[in-house]
This record gives structure tokens, C-alpha cells and sequence, in this order.
């Protein structure tokens, strides 16, 4: 089986987000991008299973839509143990252009399971998986916390709204995986960096897809009032303030 | 000039109504489900149309009138036990029947795992430009713009939705029930939908019982490393019985095994937003903030009085959790019983 891993290139989650030309673009300046830390679970998982023979995984894929600055966060991925590259050459405009750019390579090349982190630590959205799969009409299972193959069915376990669900796929299929599906991202080493460079990366240029939604300009968050401390010996006072200020008790 | 006037007005009249997708729990709808149409219900009020809503399932008339207090004038009532499994790509067709039937120009859904699931096919099908996690109304209606959170609650983005249908999702527990008494009608209705794509298999459902689920909790207690080691979780557990209240904890305590990843709330665990969140032994590292700095007030305990959850939260006790969650159980139940 062959597994595309879809990767955002996204700033570090410790790096402070500034907004230039008045608020409506993302400040770049000194920012440090990292793959996307869903993204990074799902190809860690990815690595997991094609290190045991039983689950028969024959070669792992990363894909990007991204200009040449996110070629970096396609090498790490390399480095940590893919096997080849996509980078599709585009500015990532909105999640149904990303969507449509990546169905279009897909469409091209054979792939069995496509996996998406839930969410970019980016914007947020929760979208281009299942956009994704609609794409390219098939099956998608989203909050996947398990995934397996077993005798060549791939066994997954998913979080529904309130509780948890156990079931299999036939593949081809999109797999929009979230937390619980491999504990640590791995740290690429000596050895992955210098084979990442013999590793071959493909470049596709865009296909023609219309954009839906514009990000028309950023919002600093309101400032937060300072924290009141409370003695530990005055718990009462806390209770207080939760009834009748906060009103939430 | 005048042909452009009398073309707009067309498009206009060609859509009429908001449509919310509501969600049932053996027949009876969520809080959520009302948050949707409260919501749907002030969109439509601003575009000067009617809300419709979808129940998919077996729900009673009257449940299904509850929805007419927040907003809804018309109910589309599909009832077929096939439908009861959520399948994402059946549902996504029969939403967008019903989207198309309703000519709606908005279509709200939960940011939950059912919403995450469907809204993005649903956006592809009907090539509606979609905001998730939203956590308030439109900015502005020509062009449609709404705010969101962004760089995981970092800064908030303002989005333009460019297509005549658009598709929003709402956070949970981000806007406020309205009341609104309208007349409701329900129209019972059958669509056309192909079987033939589903293809999931499932083998096993573990319903969560007796818990209070953890992105629906309205409170939510949470443990970090501090709380020194598993067993020590029983006051959490006595103190979230206490107030009705969601357990949860930070990235650490699931990754050691000592809680169920399913109570890790953080960016890559949980995102939450409660009405209160309180934080005993967590330090509050940057990831955990995301995953919890939209609860309307944190409650954090934590022995070192420079950890960053004090900077992120509303109140604040620098001691040992340990020592503060017995007089804490105790001094609310006193308030309680008083």
C-alpha cells in the first residue's frame, strides 16, 4: 500500500504572531515554520506502520502546496523517514484551493491512504481533508485516533461526539487523524538529513481552482485583565467570586 | 443600470433561508442543537429570511417544536432508520438536497467531530466558501464577513466568504441561547440518496456513559503533572462530580499513560471552550493555552507563582493542589447545602 501524508508548513507554536501592513498580512519576519504538528503525528504514524512488515506499507509520500520557502518543512519530513516529496508550487490561498490542488495530484498517481491532520495550527480549519475526499468522491473517516492493518484490512477507531467508534475501510480512502495516533513526532537524525538531500522531490504546477474565502485582515485579542490571586487559606473568597461575579457556579 | 438592479434582486429572491443542521442524542437535541439555531436564527434576522432546520433521526414533535423557541420557523423532520449511523458522504448529499430544496444561502453546523466531518464535503458539494469555528455573528453581510480565531487563539482573522452559499460552523458553547417564540411548521421529507457510498464497516460503538462529555461540559476540571502521579486524581473526579463538570488534563498526564488521551485539552488534544476552567498543578506551556484560552474564566492552582497559567487566567491561587482541592470540595459544598 502507498500512504500520501498532506503537510501544512506552519509557524512555531511558541513564535509570537505579528500582522504587518496594517493588520492584513501575516508577519513573517524571523518566524520559524515547523510541519504542522497533526501532520507531523499522521506521517509519524505513517513511518510506524511501514516499519512493521505485517502492515505491508510499501512507500510514504509527502505532499505540500506551498512556494519554495516551505521546501524546508518537506526535508525534515524526508529527513525523518519519507520517501519522496510532492511540492505542488502555489501560495496555500484558501482550504478548497489547498483541497483541489493536492486531488488534482492524486488524481494522477495511485495512493491508497491519505492522511491529513485534523487541523493546522495555522488557521485552524478543520477543512481540507474531508474537502478533499469530496474531491475525489471517497470515503473519509475524520478524528481517527487509531489505525492499523491487519490481514489487509485497515482497522481504525475514531472519537464520535461522545464516545468512540471501531471500523473498517477499504482503500482508498482519506484518514483525517488527530491526537492518539502516535505519541511523539520523531527528531530527524545525522543520517535522515544527509539522505533527505538524495531524495527526490517533485514539483507540480498549480491546476486552475476558484477561491472561495479571502482572509481580508488580522485582529489583535483584547487584553486580558490581570489574574486576582487568592490566599489558600481564603478559599471562600474564590467561591464568591465564582457565584457572584463570574457567575459560574 | 436598471438590468443590473433587477438581476441582483433576482439572486436575491432565489435564496430564502438559513438552514441549521441539528444534532439529536437518542431523540433528544443537545444544548447545542439550540446554541445552532439561536445563532442561525440571528443570521437570518440579519438578512431578513427565515431559518429552517434539519433533525435526521427519530425526534418526537415535541422535541422537534423546541426548536421554534430559538428562531426556527420551519422544521424538515427525516425520519429513516438507515440515516441514524452517520455516514459522511450520505449525509453530506442529503444536506445538500435539503440545502438546495430550502434554497439557503447560509448553512450552520456544529465545529464538532460530527460538523469537521461533513461541512467540508458539504462545502465542496455545493461550492460554498465555509468559516469554521466561528464564535460570533458576521462583521458584515455584503461581502459576508465573519471573525475567527486563528494561529490556535492567538490573534482572530477576518474572512470574506466570496460564493452565494456559505457555510459556517459554530464553536460549541460560543453563543448564547436566544429565546424566540415563533410558530413552527415540520414538513416530513424522504430524499433521494445513493448507498452505494458507504463503506465503512463498523465493528464496535463505545458510548461514553455517565460522563459529562468533555467539549460539551459547561465546567471542566483539569489535572496536570503537578497532581504527582495517577492516583492522586480522585479529588479531581469528586470535585467534577460536585459541579456537573468535564475532567480533563494537560499533554503530559496522557502522554505518561496516567489519564485517557480522550481528556488531553490542548492544541493537539481538545479544543475547549467553558464557561470555567480550572487548572490545578498545570503550568500552562503555550500548547495548553490553545486548547483552553477561550473558557470564559480559568480558575488555575499551581505552587509556582511564575507559571504562565496565571497570565492566562482569571484567578489564581499559588498553593499545593492537593491542599486546596479538599477545602475547595468541602467550602463549595458548604455554599451548596447553604
Amino acid at each position: 500500500m502507498k500512504i500520501l501524508v498532506c503537510m501544512s508548513n506552519v509557524p512555531d507554536t511558541t513564535t509570537k504572531i505579528r500582522f504587518t501592513q496594517e493588520n492584513r498580512k501575516f508577519d513573517s519576519t524571523g518566524v520559524q515554520w515547523i510541519i504542522n504538528p497533526w501532520d507531523e503525528l499522521a506521517l509519524t504514524r505513517a513511518l510506524q506502520m511501514k516499519e512493521d512488515p505485517a502492515q505491508s506499507i510499501e512507500k510514504i509520500t509527502v505532499i505540500n502546496v506551498g512556494t519554495a520557502h516551505t521546501e524546508p518543512t518537506l526535508r525534515k519530513a524526508l529527513a525523518i523517514g519519507a520517501d519522496d516529496a510532492i511540492r505542488i508550487d502555489a501560495e496555500p490561498a484558501d482550504a478548497y484551493f489547498v483541497a483541489g490542488q493536492i486531488a488534482g495530484v492524486v488524481k494522477q498517481k495511485e495512493f491508497d491512504i491519505i492522511l491529513c491532520g485534523i487541523e493546522s495550527s495555522d488557521y485552524n480549519g478543520s477543512t481540507v481533508g474531508g474537502m478533499l475526499a469530496e474531491f475525489l468522491e471517497i470515503p473519509s473517516v475524520s478524528a481517527i485516533s487509531s489505525l492499523r492493518i491487519e490481514n489487509n484490512e485497515v482497522l481504525i477507531n475514531r472519537d464520535i461526539d461522545g464516545g468512540r467508534e471501531e471500523l473498517t475501510i477499504p482503500v482508498p480512502f482519506v484518514g483525517i487523524v488527530q491526537k492518539g495516533i502516535a505519541k511523539e513526532p520523531r527528531i530527524p537524525a545525522m543520517r535522515g538529513i544527509m539522505m533527505a538531500r538524495q531524495k527526490p522531490m517533485e514539483i507540480f504546477q498549480p491546476v486552475d481552482i476558484q477561491i472561495l474565502t479571502k482572509t481580508t485582515g488580522f485582529e489583535s485579542l483584547p487584553p486580558k485583565e490581570p489574574c486576582k490571586m487568592i490566599e489558600p487559606e481564603n478559599i471562600k473568597d474564590l467561591i464568591n467570586l465564582l457565584q457572584n461575579e463570574a457567575k459560574v457556579i | 443600470m436598471l438590468r443590473g438592479a433587477s438581476l441582483q434582486k433576482k439572486i436575491i429572491n432565489i435564496y430564502m433561508s438559513v438552514l441549521v443542521f441539528t444534532e439529536n442524542w437518542d431523540g433528544k437535541f443537545k444544548k447545542l442543537s439550540f446554541e445552532l439555531a439561536s445563532y442561525a436564527s440571528s443570521v437570518a434576522g440579519k438578512l431578513g429570511i427565515t431559518t429552517t432546520a434539519l433533525s435526521i433521526g427519530k425526534v418526537e414533535e415535541d422535541e422537534l417544536k423546541k426548536l421554534a423557541n430559538f428562531g426556527v420557523s420551519k422544521i424538515i423532520d427525516i425520519r429513516n432508520d438507515k440515516l441514524i449511523r452517520l455516514d459522511n458522504q450520505v449525509y453530506t448529499q442529503v444536506i445538500s438536497t435539503v440545502a438546495e430544496r430550502e434554497k439557503a444561502t447560509v448553512v450552520v453546523i456544529s465545529n464538532n467531530n460530527t460538523g469537521k466531518a461533513i461541512a467540508p464535503r458539504l462545502s465542496v458539494k455545493l461550492k460554498a466558501g465555509i468559516v469554521s469555528g466561528v464564535t460570533g455573528l458576521p462583521v458584515s453581510l455584503e461581502p459576508m464577513v465573519i471573525r475567527k480565531k486563528v494561529f490556535s487563539g492567538k490573534a482572530y482573522s477576518l474572512v470574506e466568504i466570496k460564493t452565494p452559499v456559505k457555510i459556517l460552523t459554530l464553536s460549541q458553547n460560543s453563543y448564547e441561547l436566544v429565546p424566540r417564540d415563533l410558530d413552527s411548521v415540520i414538513e416530513s421529507f424522504s430524499p433521494d440518496y445513493d448507498t452505494g457510498v458507504i463503506k465503512t464497516t463498523v465493528k464496535s460503538v463505545q458510548k461514553q456513559t455517565g460522563k459529562v462529555i468533555l467539549t460539551d461540559a459547561e465546567i471542566v476540571v483539569s489535572g496536570g503533572r503537578g497532581m504527582k502521579s495517577p492516583d492522586h486524581w480522585a479529588p479531581l473526579e469528586e470535585l467534577a462530580e460536585l459541579l456537573g463538570a468535564g475532567l480533563a488534563c494537560s499533554r503530559p498526564v496522557s502522554d505518561e499513560g496516567w489519564r485517557s488521551h480522550e481528556e488531553h485539552a490542548g492544541q493537539t488534544g481538545k479544543i475547549i471552550a467553558p464557561n470555567l476552567y480550572m487548572a490545578f498543578g498545570i503550568s500552562g506551556a503555550i500548547q495548553h493555552l490553545a486548547g483552553v484560552s477561550s473558557s470564559k474564566y480559568i480558575v488555575a492552582v499551581n505552587t509556582d507563582k511564575d507559571a504562565p497559567i496565571f497570565e492566562a487566567a482569571d484567578y489564581g491561587i499559588v498553593g499545593d493542589a492537593h491542599k486546596v482541592l479538599p477545602e475547595l470540595i468541602k467550602e463549595i459544598k458548604a455554599a451548596k447545602s447553604s
